[in-house]
């Protein structure tokens, strides 16, 4: 089961400090089926955002956020709205926050964290590779992932074996880097590259127990032992 | 403190070099290589299971050259080991007598001899300056005490000065200033006029810049460094140089005047020179004596 869950409120204020408007790009797909694109979880954020000082411009449900053609038709009839926001909040797992900062000229900036992907029934990816990382550093990042995108998992920018926008590792494989650089140019945020980053939370790798505890998870849980009393003469 | 910190906070040209250790436990090679060199340099790296190809590791050689009263500087990359191993070491180093560490966040294995071993880059180079910062305030990554005194360091890190594009390298060379970087030695420079232009930039920052060399050996080493090395390029007129003379070429002199040359025409904006001799260790001090250091 595809499991997603909601960014601490903190955390996503700080992505946003000085800046008002935002848009909420809002996946019907697999986030919806483990609630944390649920109406009342929606809802909880824009209270959260509007308590803060933001306003929230507008929003859109798309089911399969991690299609970047159909992020880029369905997002077209927002353009009004998205031209006055300042940042882009994606409540998806991160291969939906990838293809929306793809296709979108706007920060886009994690809402959720993904946690496992396992089992998922829905994604409908293209290039993008989320890592279920649970702890999104994609609002630094452009909405490019250094976990997936990056031979070494590095948090802090390219190695010296970049070169010309090439991995040293393979001749045909971008450098994620160099491309996390060229779109925070193009975003005017280079001053991202600066930031200083802890080192990864391995351990948010894994589901935390209360995510565990959750239905969806004790259904995909027990799938492996039915099998197994099949397949026993 | 190390005479190497020393002379760079006095704001002298300092001379570096660097060694390998071998593949295998036959080191008297290698420590011989760091003799020829000894009286010349202020202090030696040991590279750090170099391009991912297994052998000794830095810290034994380098513990090695201290027993000889030669100053190493460790060379550290983040590929094989883990937070817990990395701050190990780096306590090691310390109570071995070792200071000057150099971060790096290493080549990855594929590029080595163990292209399935697993790639740990737990941190990068940036994060492991961050490291040294933090066990020299006395306590751990996790944020436990250290006991006793905190261990003193001299951190340094690398910069491309020929790094295409060059603006996300002097951005990271910053990151590296801020997270503690007290020196930096850069990947090989052929063009001087380039560093020129590089140490513009690269001198607002505040750190001691020492100037990369690797000693060219012959046209063939040029092509494929342009080739398979990222941000080194050799200009062809220094590859037709090479090619010019054979002889001189093959005895070294040809290498060894443009190394020193390259010495010249850059020492006047930078703080001293790293020379990487891959094995010609015996033709530093005339690249020394020819460059006027």
């Amino acid at each position: 089961m595809l499991i997603t869950q909601r960014k601490p409120l903190d955390e996503i204020l700080a992505m946003i400090e000085g800046k008002s408007n935002v848009f909420l790009a809002i996946c019907g797909g697999c986030p919806e089926a483990c609630e944390t694109t649920a109406p009342a979880e929606v809802e909880a954020l824009v209270k959260d955002l509007t308590e803060n000082g933001k306003t929230v411009v507008s929003r859109a449900q798309i089911d399969f956020l991690c299609n970047k053609a159909l992020v880029a038709l369905r997002l077209g009839r927002h353009m009004e709205a998205l031209q006055k926001s300042d940042v882009v909040f994606v409540l998806s797992c991160g291969v939906g926050v990838q293809a929306t900062s793809a296709m979108v000229q706007k920060p886009c900036y994690p809402a959720l964290n993904t946690i496992a992907a396992g089992g998922v029934q829905g994604l409908w990816r293209g290039e993008e590779r989320c890592a279920e990382c649970g702890d999104c550093v994609l609002d630094r990042t452009g909405g490019i992932c250094p976990i997936t995108g990056c031979a070494k998992k590095l948090l802090n920018g390219a190695c010296g074996g970049s070169d010309k926008g090439i991995c040293e590792v393979h001749a045909t494989h971008p450098c994620a880097w160099y491309e996390i650089y060229e779109r925070l140019k193009g975003l005017g945020q280079l001053d991202k590259l600066l930031q200083p980053v802890k080192p990864k939370a391995w351990g948010k790798f894994e589901a935390p127990p209360e995510l565990r505890g959750t239905i969806f998870w004790a259904l995909e849980a027990e799938e492996p032992v039915a099998e197994e009393q099949e397949v026993t003469p | 403190m190390s005479a190497f910190s020393d002379k760079l906070q006095a704001g002298d040209f300092v001379v570096s070099s660097e060694i390998g250790p071998p593949k295998g436990v036959h080191v008297e090679h290698c420590l011989d290589d760091a003799e020829h060199m000894r009286d010349r340099v202020t202090a030696i790296n040991v590279t750090d299971i170099q391009s991912a190809v297994m052998r000794v590791g830095s810290l034994a050689i380098c513990h090695l050259l201290t027993h000889r009263g030669i100053e190493p500087i460790l060379q550290m990359v983040c590929r094989d080991r883990n937070q817990l191993a990395l701050q190990s070491d780096l306590l090691s180093a310390v109570a071995l007598g070792v200071e000057n560490v150099l971060c790096l966040t290493g080549d990855h294995n594929v590029l080595g001899d163990h292209k399935e071993s697993m790639p740990v880059f737990d941190l990068d180079s940036v994060g492991l300056l961050e490291t040294v910062q933090i066990l020299m305030g006395g306590h751990d990554l996790a944020g436990n005490e250290l006991e006793g005194e905190p261990p003193t360091f001299f951190p340094g890190a690398v910069v491309t000065p020929a790094g295409d594009p060059l603006e996300p390298q002097l951005i990271k060379m910053e990151k590296k200033v801020n997270a503690g970087a007290r020196f930096f030695q850069t990947q090989a420079v052929y063009d001087s006029a380039q560093f020129h232009e590089f140490m513009k930039q690269a001198e607002t920052f505040g750190a001691p810049v020492l100037l990369g060399i690797v000693v060219l050996k012959n046209a063939g080493m040029a092509n494929y460094m342009n080739k398979f090395v990222a941000g080194v390029s050799v200009p062809q007129e220094l590859i037709d140089e090479l090619k010019a003379d054979p002889e001189k070429t093959k005895s070294g002199q040809t290498g060894v005047e443009i190394a020193a040359r390259t010495i010249r025409e850059c020492k006047d904006c930078c703080q001293g020179v790293h020379i990487m001799p891959l094995g010609w260790d015996d033709k530093v001090p005339a690249i020394l004596d020819l460059a006027g250091l």
